[in-house]
């Protein structure tokens, strides 16, 4: 671990404590492991008729593979439409017109205020009464939730992203002749969307794990469609902890590029370039909530260029 | 007109809004208490200078925030329940409200463990430094200079957690409990489709009732208790 605030450097009394107490610690952990193993046992949930189906080609065939593109392809379409919507409404809340502005700003704390899973089973249900001749409603509906909040998100990340840049970067694009919208279009913005590269990137994470909410309004993604298999041979325990692993997998990748990036593009913007990765980055009322350390290789959240 | 009213009357004297919502609270409430429980815990693993500690922090973490609360949500009832017939109260509806909260507490430590560690983040090093120059030993010096820094740098972070956990209560619907917000809303626009924007403005205004007050409470309280450097 780098420098920590609350640990001196140990001498060698506490160096031999810590190791007691790591070695204690990594026994605890390897008991209740054990003990899980253990009843696992118990419950019979070892045998091959439970894991069999798993690595079979046929979950991985008419499973996996269906339900993870379905999975991927509302995590796209949500991810380019929540990025339309967050620049939008991100300058509208920029504007200089106040009208613009309360309006921009209304719209965004209101989707950022409702629970993603309300929207989507609103939309799936007013999209069966409005277009009832439409196959792919779980769909539509699944993709518009996740623009709305996201995009809600997206627009507080743009918005605080164009107010943390150094104020000398506006005052700059005033003094050669712009107007304000120029400077907001051709200066700030783009310096703050790099800046907010990142960010998106763990919001991508955010999308993709409240894409398995269509889950619950039949939209067959992939924890639907895993499910379905799980029901067929009574394994949802082993199914659903493969249909997990393949998510974490994806989602972590896509987090240590997010780091990645916070790291090479820090010297291309003036904005600060950081990874947040919460629930909800932003609190309504505009407080930003870096979570964020040193461990995870990320830049601190304190650090100035 | 009148068969208007009295219809939207019918709708929302068959369907309390209020004890759908109080669900959620009751929900937000219990997951909220043993997520912040754990989640202490593991931020206290996960600054130790204990390095297996540190591991099974940063593992819990990183796995637990990466999976879908719905997967977590349906395991908790798919696999523990059905599949090997764990209980936590003899009546179904209660053991599947408990597993509610047990998916929504374990989904939501991680998130706590990482709003308090950033709060540790937020104390510059100086300040540890400083205690050490004036001779206080080390539990002096996190009783008395890191932890209350680090704790008022932690409320922005949790304040949103908590807002998040209370937006996530409904996905307990994943989880079998039918008396929250949004299976309710569901089954009274299935059975009144010819009030389907009321009965959703409703429960629209409900969140937002709930939402903003915490919000705004949380950024007052983050800007009110911060350290000023």
């Amino acid at each position: 671990m780098s420098a920590s605030v609350l640990f001196d450097a140990p001498g060698p009394r506490s160096r031999a404590l810590t190791n007691l107490f790591n070695v204690l610690g990594a026994l605890v952990f390897l008991a209740l492991l054990g003990w899980v193993v253990y009843i696992l046992q118990l419950k019979g949930q070892w045998s091959w008729t439970l894991w069999g189906p798993v690595f079979g080609s046929e979950f991985w065939l008419y499973y996996v593979w269906p339900g993870l593109q379905n999975t991927l392809r509302s995590a796209a379409f949500a991810t380019v439409g929540a990025v339309v919507f967050g620049v939008v409404f991100g300058m509208g809340r920029l504007a200089r017109n106040r009208l613009l502005r309360t309006a921009s700003g209304a719209v965004v704390e209101f989707f950022r205020a409702m629970p993603v899973l309300l929207l989507m089973i609103f939309l799936n249900l007013a999209f069966a009464r409005l277009m009832p001749q439409v196959e792919d409603r779980p769909f539509l509906a699944v993709v518009v939730a996740l623009i709305l909040y996201n995009g809600s998100v997206i627009a507080e990340l743009v918005r605080s992203g164009v107010l943390n840049l150094p104020r000398g970067q506006g005052e700059a694009g005033l003094s050669v002749g712009l107007t304000e919208g120029q400077t907001l279009r051709s200066i700030q913005l783009p310096q703050a969307l790099v800046a907010m590269l990142p960010a998106l990137l763990s919001q991508l994470v955010v999308v993709l794990k409240d894409s398995a909410l269509g889950q619950i309004i039949a939209y067959p993604e992939l924890l639907r469609s895993v499910q379905r298999f799980a029901s067929g041979n009574n394994n949802p325990l082993q199914a659903l902890l493969v249909a997990a692993a393949l998510f974490i997998v994806i989602n972590w990748l896509l987090t240590v590029l997010a780091h990645r990036l916070a790291r090479r593009l820090s010297s291309r913007t003036a904005g600060a370039t950081r990874v947040v990765q919460t629930e909800a980055a932003v609190l309504p009322g505009g407080a930003a909530t870096g979570v964020d350390g040193p461990d995870d290789g990320g830049p601190r959240p304190t650090a100035e260029p | 007109m009148g068969d208007y009213l009295s219809g939207l009357w019918t709708v929302f004297e068959t369907y309390n809004v209020l004890d759908a919502f109080w669900v959620n609270i009751q929900l937000t409430f219990w997951a909220g208490l043993f997520a912040l429980a754990l989640g202490t815990v593991l931020a206290i693993m996960r600054i130790s200078p204990i390095a297996s500690l540190r591991f099974v922090g940063t593992a819990y973490v990183n796995i637990i925030r990466n999976t879908p609360l719905t997967i977590i949500m349906t395991f908790m009832i798919l696999a523990l329940v059905f599949q090997l017939a764990l209980e936590l109260s003899s009546d179904l509806t209660t053991s599947f409200f408990r597993f509610a909260i047990v998916g929504l507490a374990i989904y939501h430590a991680s998130f706590v463990c990482e709003a308090i560690r950033s709060g540790v983040n937020t104390v510059p090093l100086g300040q540890a430094e400083a205690a050490r120059a004036i001779g206080l030993p080390f539990l002096d010096s996190a009783r008395l200079v890191i932890l209350p820094q680090a704790f008022r740098g932690a409320i922005a972070p949790l304040g949103s957690v908590l807002i998040a956990l209370m937006k996530n209560s409904t996905v307990a619907a994943a989880a079998s409990v039918t008396t929250e917000t949004s299976s309710v809303m569901k089954v009274a626009i299935e059975f009144n489709p010819n009030y389907l924007l009321e009965i959703f403005g409703v429960f629209a205004i409900g969140w937002l009732i709930l939402v903003i007050p915490v919000g705004l409470l949380t950024t007052w309280l983050s800007e009110r208790l911060a350290v000023k450097r």
